[in-house]
């Protein structure tokens, strides 16, 4: 084959950086800095949402000690600092957490994008114009870039549903948990989006919980296996208890029925906290 | 008696880097199984000749599975569907008779196609000249074993010293990365005492030259199944480690370990 007349665009640089920021931004500024980030954060949205899971539970346990836990969160720090202060600073901490996770996951689907050829535009995934065969790469790690919207929608309606009870009107009741889950989770359709978002939390913390060991570079033959593992084992806790809050208001396991204290009487519940 | 195979094949056809491409179908009839890939389509070719037509222009050079010239995408597949075999490897008795092959060159954006299924990798040649060397004054050969290798590390920078650099694990990826490529040719030099003056500088160059081109690693692990040399995704890992430690060293104080 005689060479091409003029040199294919093949040694043409697509992305060249405008500027080197000072360290350590300038990690933020590579790929592999990118997923350091998404890796590290990711850690930390992972561990809220095993501790959330687990905070959950107490509503097992009745109406008295949901409104227990939930007070507890918001005297963290006992009086060494003002009410609500450090759950604030927590907060504030995965609002950070989930911004920097979402920026990296986004700018770095960006990069693949167009380091591609027909991508498409949400996914950015490579097509070929052929049908295109996959071997290793599971459905979970295919659909990390819809799972994570669906995971942000939810927290979105999550929270406006049981944290500011926007739709729950005078049903919702500062103060009392316990009620405020059941009355939600007693709709229907309602259940139903708990059950999707959270397979969907589930399928991506799958993934996630994998290959952020890659990401970090925590890589050794003795213990690669059990990375795996891991990722199943997180990802089946979460499934399970998770799901089991919609599944039991549902079936009417969980419900308002036997209550000590009355709805809205959130006085009646701090007295037999106290008791407690 | 060797099998004979007639096929239909699909074929990518493409004038040049910045013409429209599109699918043609070809016969191919009387191939006998023994043949490779690569000789089945010179069969092809022959009898387009023959013809009078311009024949399907492919990558192809040493055809023993170890140059790393050969490419194409077989039915969605770099180098086809057989595991750790490069096309020119792949031989026909892979193939029923009657079966439909579609070939398509290696995809991405760094990757743009020459001709028909020929692309052009040197995007590959900008990373290893960014540091894939070490830098040594060459002078009288020095005894062997002068320089002490622990064996786990010659054996593991052999194993990444096996790519080819064919770019196998680039089509294959959804996200058009060269993490694979890179990082094997990363740990080749970086596990081995020779290679540690210059570790991390190697590092941080290799690693920024591969960002100009190439897209970012999801962890899929499909470079991994589509590498003819099967290269391992271990190889990602430690990159990604040494590329964070090497900005963070001050390499002033700290030499290069």
């Amino acid at each position: 084959m005689a060479a091409p007349a003029t040199s294919p665009p093949g040694s043409t640089p697509i992305f060249r950086r405008k500027w080197q920021l000072p360290f350590p931004l300038n990690i933020y500024q590579s790929s592999i800095g990118r997923k350091w980030v998404m890796a590290l954060t990711g850690i930390g949205l992972l561990g809220f949402v095993v501790v959330h899971m687990i905070g959950n539970l107490h509503i097992y346990e009745g109406p008295v000690q949901s409104h227990e836990y939930a007070e507890s969160l918001r005297s963290l720090g006992g009086g060494l600092m003002p009410r609500t202060f450090l759950l604030w600073v927590l907060r504030l901490g995965l609002a950070g957490m989930f911004v920097l996770h979402i920026h990296s996951a986004y700018s770095l689907k960006e990069r693949s994008r167009k380091a591609s050829d027909k991508a498409d535009f949400i996914g950015g995934e490579k097509k070929y114009h052929s049908k295109r065969d996959y071997v290793a790469a599971n459905y979970a790690s295919r659909t990390m870039r819809w799972t994570g919207p669906i995971i942000l929608l939810y927290l979105l309606f999550h929270l406006a549903d049981l944290t500011w009870g926007w739709w729950l009107g005078d049903n919702y009741v500062l103060g009392d948990p316990y009620h405020n889950v059941v009355a939600s989770l007693s709709n229907l359709p309602v259940a139903i989006i708990y059950v999707v978002a959270n397979v969907a939390l589930v399928i991506h913390i799958f993934h996630g919980t994998w290959s952020l060991f890659q990401s970090l570079g925590i890589n050794n033959p003795k213990y690669n296996e059990l990375r795996r593992t891991l990722a199943k084992l997180v990802a089946g806790v979460i499934l399970v208890g998770n799901l089991s809050f919609p599944v039991l208001v549902q079936t009417g396991l969980i419900d308002d029925d036997n209550r000590t204290c009355d709805v809205g009487d959130v006085t009646c519940l701090e007295h037999q906290a106290e008791k407690h | 008696m060797s099998r004979e195979l007639n096929l239909t094949l699909q074929i990518w056809r493409q004038e040049g880097p910045h013409d429209d491409g599109h699918f043609e179908t070809y016969a191919a009839t009387g191939i006998s199984e023994d043949m490779s890939f690569l000789e089945m389509l010179d069969i092809v070719n022959e009898g387009l000749i023959q013809d009078g037509n311009v024949p399907i222009e492919f990558d192809h050079d040493c055809r023993e599975g170890i140059c790393g010239t050969c490419s194409l995408m077989i039915n969605g597949q770099a180098h086809g569907q057989e595991k750790a075999t490069t096309t020119c490897q792949l031989h026909m008795r892979k193939f029923n008779d009657g079966d439909t092959i579609v070939v398509e060159p290696f995809r991405a954006r760094a990757f743009p196609v020459v001709r028909d299924l020929v692309v052009d990798r040197s995007a590959f040649d900008r990373i290893i000249e960014a540091g894939g060397y070490i830098s040594v004054n060459t002078g009288a050969a020095s005894d062997a074993n002068l320089t002490p290798v622990p064996k786990e590390a010659s054996d593991t920078s052999f194993d990444a010293a096996a790519c080819i650099g064919c770019g196998a694990c680039v089509a294959a990826c959804p996200n058009s990365a060269a993490q694979l490529f890179t990082s094997a040719k990363l740990a080749h030099l970086n596990l081995i005492p020779q290679g540690q003056p210059q570790r991390f500088e190697r590092t941080e160059s290799m690693v920024e030259t591969m960002e100009s081109f190439f897209g970012s690693c999801t962890n899929h692990g499909e470079c991994h199944e589509a590498c003819p040399k099967e290269i391992s995704l271990d190889f990602i890992a430690f990159m990604n480690r040494d590329y964070v430690k090497a900005k963070v060293k001050n390499r002033k104080l700290a030499g290069q370990t």
